[in-house]
């Protein structure tokens, strides 16, 4: 505390002597991949408001794709300086983001996200009569405030960046306006978010009282170095953290909001949240927990191994008692923030590994998915109840085809991303010796397959016993080419982690975070 | 030669790429050869691998292809790759075989379908899967293949007719799997927990070597007779095969007969030296678990009246064999039973297909009869199949019967006696299927007696007597309805017959029990069993009596089965026991287990998710929707009662961490 009150002092010195401050290193080109989400967000809503002819359909659609696919572009360069090892990873703005192989996985993952979110909203505005371009701009405006989320080497930065993130989904989820549903998810949302982030700022100012920094570097150099004899503060600021990051990955008992927000939310909003937030909000419990606080990782593992059997075996249990297709989906994602949970508590490099293996091939999985319950939704977003889908093999077989191979991967069949994802975090688990957890796993995956069965009978039952001819038709759902491309997309990546894994290893291998101090 | 290992599951699938692509165009009946040429060519190159093997010296017949790095995972890694022995070659030679009669019948059978091509796109994805499982190096690639064989058949039973009815069936078949695939989970991360690797020479080392506790070992082989049971249909996870067979009959045949359910045997005997190294009693749970569902599977099949549900039945009976055969040691014979199972089963199976083909999709025995003459080859070629699933010399199945029963009754009297049993059953059921369908009077044109319809089908009992009430009187106002005489079916179909025909006559010369010499699969599997095979020390006059027993067995078995139901000198319904019928209640007790706890499990879940997390309170809501709150619920919860769910957790999230903390 003493050296933090003499720094100050020194800085108000040379306030006092009218010298220039010391502007930090910010690395521009490090930053380009956030700097083009949050600055191609901006310029869409300024050119639209200007430009008439943004105003043609797909125009805004594809502006965003391509801001998101220049954000990847750039992941690229930045990825392979960090990966050489004569340079490795560095920080940037005076070491409160940290760029390391972990920060632009995530950032890519975003990326990827808004454009599969874009190319599915194209079509949706139009078909709800939503116009404007306000949807696009928030989208990249929220996943700027994932990236910065998943790379912040700062508490407070990973605030903003959640705040940058939430604010922006709250108001997406509440975008469509003649779906009193939709305003209500947003509502919803904004309520509970609001309330979750106050534990989250307690929870930091905690941990800053206990160890006296924000920073990530500082917590852990701080922990390591002292043995806090008196660390009630320091536990309670990380259990505050906890309830904050459980919120946002919607791990039980804070998931209460997200089957009513996934329902609520337009679908391709669903399909972003479910995907770019989740990594987000994993990336900053992954930093936070591995990272800064991997030495009281006594304290935390038995609090996220409950987390995460609470997840997996309520999310796959209320999932199977579901008879709305979103609904269903809302409490399968809460399994799969449980197994990865799963991963994170083994606390170790291939534990998260695993992780970042697991988030990766979700977020394809899940955004397909979800395309797929977007389209059979058709106009108003209402169609969604099980007997919607019944039939669908037969008016649109390869959609239905398409929805079979998603929860197959996330029912873990073999061959898909989803079975060697479920592999590895159980792997990783027993390798921790965390053998009733492992257990707890599969079982997990065991009552979920019963509920992405539920779904694929529903599609494949035509009924040609049944009375009824129309149900025999199956749904009238029309497949514009953009949101065709999303689900192919999410299908090739779907299959092809699961037939190579191995690339994606490697990379995520790659990933594994790292604390970077300022040089 | 070994180098084309690759091929053998690649051919088929292949097959399978290109039907997914083109399958619609190449349409009937190029589809149907083309799979037929890719399960063909796996074949051939099965048989060049066998024949490298062969060159080989015999305690050199070990050869492993990787082909690439699948999952590596830190410190395990497991690759995509192939296991060339004895044991996994004599595996794959009959699955290929058998499955190339099996395509090539299908293309007369399916004739006419209108998803002919997709049906054949299931079945060489299926037969890929399933040489996966056998072919495969590590454990992980036996699960990639046992996950895909089981989805095939899901597939193939449930897809096929989109129909309520079989979508429960396959239902149920895939919740019986996944007990089973749960089983094997446990006992792949058990093992790599344990040894740190999946491949099974570091599970076969570590076992002889002793690395692997026997407690390990013991839970290891208890979990992965949790997953065989389930896929080899063993008690008490059998509920799923007699409703598979709802699938078209080629299906049974290849998937519910010859190969899929075989994939528990195969597993024990791949893993047999954990099961040596596991505690003595385990070889006699396996045993008994195998003796008891041969016991009951064969009671259940005496009532039976649809051909295809006998044939079902006596499936999980033999497999029943086939397990107390590797708890009494006697892996030889345990192969030597899969692979003459897999000829006459697959034959009897294909002649009933040719049989309901024949009869215009007629299942029911009680209208058939005396169909030898309209049918000559089928009729010809199910006789040889029935002689052999009745243990008569010299036809196939005795020979394997007997060296099961041999060992047995050196490893435990009560289990050969309860097999004896099994035997004798077996011979009776399988000449009352013939007598009935082949023997006799025809009685295509008489309506089925009301009264003795009621005990027909087992799950489904209720429903039945109502539709066969509709049936004799649909008959007396059409008198044509059924007159047209049953025809042979054509020469894709009776080929594939013929040639079953012939392997289940000879196969038994596969290990004829007179001299040393002439145990040719004995020998040839030798270097897989790493000498834990059991050896029956007994003297030449018990293994002519126990021989000669077996005879007797099934010679009774027939000569009772005619008394009944070629001369009617006694009532059927003496021995078709309601009980037998309605399969000891197991299935009807199983879905109110399901229906009943189970289901209120999930209705628990059901009502708190209504109740609790949708903080429906209904008289406050409705109190809040007529007061007009902004905070009304529409949909279904509070933001308060999610408020309260965070803070609740944060108190006891808080709470936990407080507990570490020192003050």
């Amino acid at each position: 505390m003493i050296a933090a009150g003499l720094s100050n002092l020194g800085v108000l010195a040379q306030i006092a002597e009218f010298t220039p401050l010391d502007t930090p290193e910010v690395q521009w080109a490090a930053l380009l991949p956030l700097l083009i989400l949050a600055g191609g967000g901006v310029v869409l809503l300024t050119v639209s408001s200007l430009v008439k002819a943004m105003a043609a359909p797909g125009v805004n659609a594809a502006a965003t794709v391509l801001v998101g696919l220049a954000s990847i572009i750039a992941c690229v360069p930045v990825w392979q300086r960090v990966q050489d090892p004569e340079r490795g990873p560095f920080t940037a703005v005076g070491g409160v983001i940290g760029i390391d192989g972990f920060s632009i996985l995530a950032t890519g993952l975003i990326a990827a996200s808004v454009i599969l979110a874009a190319l599915l909203l194209d079509d949706y505005l139009r078909r709800e009569d939503i116009d404007g371009v306000e949807m696009y701009a928030l989208l990249l405006l929220s996943a700027s405030g994932g990236v910065i989320m998943a790379s912040a080497n700062d508490l407070i930065v990973m605030f903003l960046g959640l705040e940058a993130l939430s604010i922006a989904i709250y108001v997406m989820a509440a975008m469509h306006r003649r779906r009193i549903e939709s305003q209500e998810a947003g509502f919803k949302y904004f309520i509970v978010g609001a309330f979750s982030s106050a534990f989250f700022l307690y929870g930091i100012a905690m941990v800053y009282g206990a160890t006296g920094s924000t920073n990530l570097v500082e917590i852990a150099t701080f922990l390591a170095n002292n043995l806090l004899l008196r660390n009630g503060v320091l536990m309670l600021g990380m259990a505050l953290l906890l309830v904050g990051f459980g919120f946002k990955v919607s791990a039980v008992p804070f998931q209460g909001w997200t089957p009513d927000v996934y329902q609520g939310a337009p679908t391709p909003v669903t399909a972003f949240m479910a995907s770019a937030v989740k990594v987000a909000a994993f990336a900053g419990l992954i930093r936070v927990f591995y990272l800064a606080l991997g030495t009281y990782s006594l304290d935390w593992k038995p609090a996220i191994y409950a987390l995460a059997v609470l997840s997996m075996i309520i999310g796959a249990t209320f999932a199977v008692v579901q008879t709305d297709v979103k609904r269903m989906m809302a409490y399968s994602s809460i399994s799969h923030a449980g197994f990865v949970l799963v991963a994170v508590q083994a606390g170790t490099e291939k534990g998260v590994t695993a992780a970042i293996f697991y988030l990766t091939s979700y977020v394809f999985m899940v955004a397909g998915s979800f395309g797929v319950i977007s389209l059979v939704g058709r106009r108003g977003d209402a169609a969604h109840s099980l007997d919607d889908y019944r039939g669908l093999s037969r008016s649109r077989p390869g959609l239905a085809l398409a929805f079979t191979v998603f929860l197959l991967a996330q029912a873990g069949v073999p061959l898909t991303s989803g079975f060697v994802a479920k592999f590895n975090v159980i792997a990783a688990a027993v390798d921790a010796r965390s053998f009733w957890l492992a257990l707890i796993a599969m079982l997990a995956s065991v009552i979920a397959a019963v509920l992405y069965l539920k779904i694929i009978v529903a599609m494949y039952l035509t009924g040609d016993d049944a009375e009824a001819d129309d149900s025999v038709a199956g749904p009238k759902v029309s497949i514009p080419l953009p949101a065709a491309a999303a689900i192919g997309i999410a299908i090739v990546a779907t299959l092809a982690i699961g037939v190579l894994p191995g690339y994606l290893f490697e990379v995520a291998g790659d990933a594994v975070p790292v604390l970077i101090a300022l040089p | 030669m070994l180098d084309l290992v690759w091929l053998i599951p690649a051919l088929p699938l292949a097959g399978f790429l290109t039907l997914l692509v083109l399958g619609r165009r190449l349409g009937e009946p190029m589809a149907g050869w083309l799979a037929t040429a890719a399960m063909g060519g796996s074949f051939l190159a099965t048989v060049a691998v066998f024949l490298g093997l062969l060159d080989r010296p015999g305690d050199d017949r070990f050869f492993n292809q990787v082909l690439f790095e699948w999952v590596p995972a830190g410190n395990l890694s497991v690759d995509a790759g192939f296991l060339v022995d004895p044991l996994s070659i004599t595996m794959a030679l009959f699955i290929t075989g058998v499955a190339t009669l099996i395509h090539l019948y299908s293309v007369g059978y399916m004739h006419g379908d209108p998803n002919f091509s997709k049906f054949f796109l299931y079945l060489n994805l299926f037969a890929a899967s399933m040489l996966v499982l056998v072919l495969g190096d590590n454990m992980l690639m036996t699960f990639l293949g046992w996950e895909g064989v089981g989805t095939c058949s899901y597939l193939l039973v449930s897809f096929w007719f989109t129909s309520e009815a079989n979508a429960s069936a396959g239902k149920k078949a895939f919740v019986t799997n996944r007990i089973g695939d749960w089983g094997f989970m446990v006992a792949m991360f058990l093992t790599f927990a344990t040894i740190g690797s999946l491949s099974y020479a570091d599970l076969i080392s570590s076992s002889m070597s002793g690395e692997i506790a026997a407690v390990t070992a013991t839970g290891i082989a208890l979990l992965l007779l949790v997953g065989a049971a389930g896929k080899s249909a063993q008690l008490p996870l059998f509920v799923w095969l007699p409703d598979a067979m709802a699938g078209p009959t080629p299906v049974s045949a290849l998937i519910h007969a010859a190969t899929m359910v075989t994939a528990g045997v195969y597993l024990f005997v791949r893993v047999n030296p954990v099961v040596a190294a596991a505690y003595d009693w385990v070889p006699d749970v396996i045993a008994w678990v195998g003796v008891l569902t041969a016991l009951v599977a064969a009671t259940i099949a005496v009532a039976q009246n649809d051909i295809k549900k006998v044939l079902a039945y006596s499936t999980i009976s033999q497999l029943g064999f086939m397990f107390f055969a590797i708890g009494s040691g006697a892996y030889v014979a345990a192969i030597f039973h899969v692979i003459t199972h897999a000829f006459f089963k697959a034959l009897l199976f294909l002649g009933s297909g040719s049989v309901i083909h024949g009869m215009h999709d007629e299942q029911d025995m009680r209208r058939m009869g005396g169909l030898r003459r309209f049918m000559p080859i089928t009729g010809a070629t199910f006789i040889v199949g029935w002689l052999a699933i009745a243990g008569v010399p010299p036809f196939s199945g005795f020979w394997s019967k007997d060296e099961i029963l041999l060992y047995a009754w050196a490893d435990s009297k009560a289990i050969w006696a309860l097999g004896s049993i099994a035997a004798l059953l077996t011979a009776f059921y399988m000449s009352r299927q013939v007598f009935m369908v082949f023997f006799g009077e025809p009685r295509w044109n008489e309506a089925l007696p009301v009264a003795a319809a009621a005990p027909g089908g087992n799950p489904d009992a209720e429903v039945e007597p109502e539709s066969e009430d509709v049936a004799p009187a649909e008959v007396d106002e059409h008198p044509e309805h059924h007159v047209e005489d049953p025809h042979e079916s054509p020469w894709t179909m009776t080929l594939p017959l013929v040639v079953l025909a012939g392997a289940a006559i000879v196969a038994g010369g596969l290990n004829l029990p007179f001299t040393p010499d002439l145990h040719f699969l004995g020998h040839w599997l030798e270097p897989s069993l790493f000498g834990n095979e059991a050896h029956v020390d007994a003297t030449t006059g018990t293994k002519v009596f126990v021989a000669g027993f077996s005879v007797v067995l099934a010679l009774a078995g027939v000569a009772l089965a005619a008394l009944v139901y070629l001369q009617r000198r006694f009532d059927s319904a003496v021995i078709e026991q309601r009980a037998f019928a309605e399969g000891w209640w197991i299935d009807s007790t199983f879905a109110r287990v399901v229906a009943g706890p189970g289901r209120q499990l999930f209705d628990l879940a059901a009502w708190f998710d209504r109740t609790i997390i949708d903080g429906a309170v209904n008289g406050v809501a409705s109190g809040v929707r007529v007061g007009g709150t902004a905070l009304r619920t529409l949909q279904t919860g509070y933001v308060r009662t999610y408020a309260l769910a965070v803070g609740l957790g944060a108190v006891v999230v808080g709470a936990w961490f407080l507990t570490r903390a020192s003050f």
